[in-house]
């Protein structure tokens, strides 16, 4: 029954035999270990398991691994370089974007295709960019301001 | 170890120690737990509100490739006792409350049987292999219903009120008669579901050779839950080893002693692997706690001068369908509250806690004290209503002036320290309140709808003295400078958001002149730091900040005595400074910290009766509660064709005492008028006339998006606490005790000169559709 996969997750290709109704975040977390995607409402309503897929954002507990077969995905451990976090970590780190952290890594990779689309969002386009992931610390205040900052910073490294 | 000078750290926004870990993904939450031969549990659960289990055939689930083991609840019932309650009422009625049910259930989600698993889908795939078979009985649905007589939740009970808690201050009826201005409300606090983002989860494994359950839990209350457990599986307390990891938001829902944490004890105990659950988000919706769920009728007597002078309250608690480890209690911090920020001497409050098929009501964020500051901030804006004076001078009226304070309630409480005044004047500083008006009244005449609502506030925090408390009120706290001279915090406070790795690190910083990141905060772990309460009611800084700073008074008096004897000087002539210990008046006859921490490891030359080492345990027992205080302002907009409310504004002016580190404060405050918005405009947990919860998911439930929310303009004000050593007072609560009366009476106050004079929350589009409509 079981069925082969070939991922490159944070830049690491990964070869597995997994049941064919295995889900994408569970493959992350289960298979290859990397807890940093979380599982908040397994109905894609909270975005806690949001990850990159080619990347573009998805809600990893409503793909399956095997939809990811030859793709790559990054998740929150891939986001830094090194020891050099990523500017949407270093802002949300800055900005105090963060309490529990549960949702903080589905956040951060929302935030991460937001930015993509809109590298300089209005704070009306970050709460709508960031409407598919719930918070229930913050109040969303300072990771709007923590997208936004992110945004400068990304914005002054490449101009 | 840094021994030169570094910055004062409290009061200073410092970016938090726990984050590196949280924004990298390498933080560790329960569910993460992956432990060598690792059986996987899975609950079922009622499908009906209220029904007779007449059979229940677990024979597919067991035959099932890959199961453990499948237990009801009559298999566990000898070696699991009852799940607790803490409460200090007389006469509470206390039915059987078991880790699965038996015989009977009692609301959708009530535990029925368990299954272990080699892996997580092979025991979801064996729970649907479990033919239960139900006699469905009536279903108590309805609390003024239910509190009126039968059908009832607990048969034997012959009654669902579980406990009348009456009370009474002053003279009510002279109070009432002839007052020219008599009030009648009903107010209701609808019932909301916390939602923390983390599911509830449970690991745990038992080691069969020291005799010893390791529980890992995602919990507000590791050591409470030691406790508990150890009563409920019968192993010795030291025995019993509970470790909160990373929790992923509590919001009192983890304040808690579940089903789930002593089945999974016991499962690991019987198989010998360790088990983990973790909720699914229906079961973090229909077996977690709820909150509120308070309906009162409210009987108001004034003057025509705006001033309050008695109120008769009838409350109903709906406690759902059993007690979980607060749920009585959380009602009775409602009647205590009742008196808000006003000098009201005469009340009379009869409170019901009323049983109901439903999932239990225990501590949601303020936990009693919102529901009250709703009740008492919307009869100041009817009194306003009624008289003509503005709510901010009704409000000025009837305030504890600030040379009252301490200042004693008519429910008993003293108000530690306020001057609520000054938070208004702040208020008034930073909003232009008479040109909102004066717009208000403009946009009026253009057929627009605009409200501006005001709200104080006065909260109970700093839970608390002991003998307040039903599971002891005080907060434990070890310090060990290591001979590296790190110095290591053993905190009994378990944070899950709120960042005391990072307040209590600055606490130390400026105590020993060390730097941030020489201090570890230890918590969670009940074998590593051996006493404590938990993190709930805004306690953590208030209490288990005040014992860190007696241990580190401690540590400083041993560090003098030790430089006094490698200065050759009298130890009360030792100055401690900036990590370094020098004779006062003589800041170059000096021994750096280090050098004293050295002496005392070392032990070679210490003073005569001064031991080695260089550390302290610290129990604190805070004398009062504290009392936090505040206003806060919003304005809201109505579409006047569509009914849906926007805040424009909101203004919020907090006073949690000192501040350790205000990014954190405004953070706490974010989120909890977050919350209270939530309830105000959104969130109502909805049960069926057959008990069915019809909001059991994120589709259903409008657990707020980033969208649907303003950004908040913060002020403070500072009135430090006597109570404790810090004088900080927490804020963890503030903003969900203050924004519910404030949101809601901008709604109202929208609507007003249509003749509105009370809205039921959530003010949704259709209710507020409705109401305009109906009026025009």
């Amino acid at each position: 029954m079981n069925t082969s996969v070939s991922i490159a997750v944070n830049g690491t290709p990964h070869d597995s035999r997994i049941e064919p109704r295995l889900l994408l975040v569970h493959y992350l977390r289960d298979v290859l270990g990397l807890t940093g995607t979380h599982v908040g409402c397994e109905t894609s309503l909270c975005g806690s398991c949001t990850v990159l897929l080619d990347g573009r954002a998805v809600k990893a507990c409503t793909v399956l691994a095997a939809q990811a077969d030859g793709a790559e995905v990054t998740t929150i451990e891939g986001l830094a370089d090194g020891d050099e976090l990523h500017p949407l970590q270093e802002a949300f780190w800055e900005e105090h974007g963060l309490q529990c952290g549960f949702c903080t890594p589905g956040m951060i990779m929302a935030a991460h295709q937001l930015l993509e689309d809109h590298p300089d969002p209005s704070e009306a386009e970050i709460r709508h960019g960031l409407e598919g992931n719930l918070c229930r610390c913050t109040g969303y205040q300072n990771i709007v301001r923590a997208v936004r900052r992110a945004a400068d910073a990304m914005g002054a490294a490449s101009s | 170890m840094a021994t030169t000078t570094v910055p004062k750290q409290i009061g200073a926004r410092v970016r938090r120690k726990e984050d590196p870990r949280l924004i990298t993904g390498a933080s560790t939450y329960t569910d993460d737990l992956k432990l060598p031969g690792m059986a996987y549990c899975t609950v079922l659960r009622s499908p009906h509100a209220h029904a007779r289990i007449a059979s229940i055939d677990t024979s597919g689930a067991e035959a099932t490739k890959g199961v453990l083991r499948v237990v009801t609840g009559r298999d566990v019932q000898e070696a699991i006792g009852g799940l607790p309650v803490a409460h200090k009422i007389e006469g509470l009625l206390e039915p059987p409350h078991r880790v699965l049910a038996i015989d009977e259930v009692r609301y959708v989600g009530d535990g029925v049987a368990a299954v272990v698993a080699e892996d997580p889908s092979t025991a979801r795939d064996a729970l649907e292999r479990i033919e239960v078979e139900y006699e469905e009985l009536e279903a108590v649905v309805d609390v003024e219903k239910a509190a009126a007589g039968g059908p009832f939740v607990h048969e034997e009970l012959g009654t669902n009120v579980a406990f009348t808690f009456p009370f009474e201050a002053g003279d009510v009826d002279g109070a009432f008669q002839d007052a020219p201005v008599v009030l009648r409300q009903r107010i209701v606090n609808q019932r909301q579901i916390p939602f923390a983002v983390e599911p509830r989860a449970v690991a745990a494994r038992f080691d069969r050779g020291h005799r010893k359950l390791e529980i890992w839990s995602s919990t507000q209350i590791p050591h409470l839950l030691r406790t508990q457990l150890s009563v409920m599986l019968g192993i010795p307390e030291h025995s019993v080893r509970v470790i909160a990891p990373e929790v992923g938001g509590g919001f009192g829902s983890k304040l808690n002693v579940y089903a789930e944490e002593a089945l999974v004890g016991h499962l690991a105990r019987e198989l010998g692997r360790p088990v983990k659950w973790t909720a699914t988000r229906t079961e973090g919706f229909q077996a977690t706690i709820h909150g509120r769920d308070q309906l009162a009728d409210v009987e108001i007597a004034a003057s025509e001068d705006g001033v309050l002078h008695g109120m008769r309250v009838k409350l109903l608690q709906d406690l759902g369908a059993y007690h979980q480890l607060l749920t009585p209690v959380i009602p009775t911090l409602t009647v205590l509250m009742l008196p808000g920020a006003y000098r009201l001497r005469n009340l009379q409050v009869e409170l019901k806690g009323v049983f109901t098929d439903k999932t239990p009501t225990d501590a949601y964020r303020g936990a009693g004290r919102p529901e009250a500051n709703f009740i008492i901030e919307r009869v100041l804006d009817l009194i306003a209503d009624a008289t003509g004076i503005d709510p901010i001078e009704v409000r000025r009226r009837n305030f504890f002036p600030a040379d009252a304070f301490p200042a004693d309630t008519c429910t008993g409480l003293t108000y530690d320290s306020g001057n609520y005044q000054a938070a208004v004047d702040l208020l008034l500083e930073t909003v232009d309140y008479d040109a909102l008006r004066r717009e208000q009244a403009q946009r009026r005449e253009r057929g627009e709808l605009m409200g501006i609502g005001v709200a104080c506030y006065v909260e109970i925090c700093g839970l608390g003295p002991s003998a307040a408390l039903p599971a002891g009120g005080w907060e434990a706290c070890t310090l060990e400078v290591r001979r590296t001279g790190r110095v290591v915090v053993k905190t009994g406070v378990s944070p899950h958001g709120q960042g005391e790795e990072t307040t209590f690190s600055q606490i130390v910083a400026d105590a020993l002149g060390v730097g941030l990141n020489d201090v570890e905060i230890a918590h969670g772990d009940t074998d590593y730091v051996p006493e404590g309460i938990g993190t709930f009611g805004s306690r953590a800084q208030a209490v288990g900040g005040a014992a860190l700073s007696m241990a580190l008074e401690d540590v400083r008096d041993k560090s003098r005595k030790i430089a006094g004897h490698l200065l050759e000087a009298d130890p009360e002539d030792v100055v401690f400074d900036e990590g370094k210990l020098h004779i006062r008046g003589a800041p170059d006859r000096a021994v750096g910290f280090q050098d004293v921490v050295t002496a005392a490891y070392m032990a070679d030359d210490l003073p005569e009766g001064v031991e080695p080492g260089l550390a302290s345990t610290r129990f604190f027992e805070p004398s009062n509660f504290t009392f936090p205080f505040g206003v806060h302002l919003c304005v809201v907009d109505i579409d006047p064709d569509t009914g849906e409310p926007s805040i424009r504004r909101y203004v919020a002016v907090d006073d949690c005492g000192n501040v350790i580190n205000p990014m954190i404060v405004d953070g706490q405050i974010h989120g909890g008028v977050a919350q209270a918005i939530a309830q105000s405009l959104y969130e109502q947990a909805v049960y069926d006339a057959d008990g069915q919860l019809v909001t059991g998911s994120l589709m259903d439930y409008a657990v707020p998006r980033a969208s649907y929310l303003p950004s908040y303009e913060l002020r403070r004000t500072t009135t430090p606490t006597p109570v404790n050593p810090l004088g900080a007072k927490g804020v963890g609560e503030a903003g969900t005790i203050a924004g519910n009366p404030c949101v809601m009476n901008a709604v109202v106050d929208a609507v007003s000169h249509l003749g509105i004079r009370h809205v039921d929350m959530p003010a949704t589009p259709e209710k507020l559709w409705r109401i305009i409509t109906e009026r025009d």
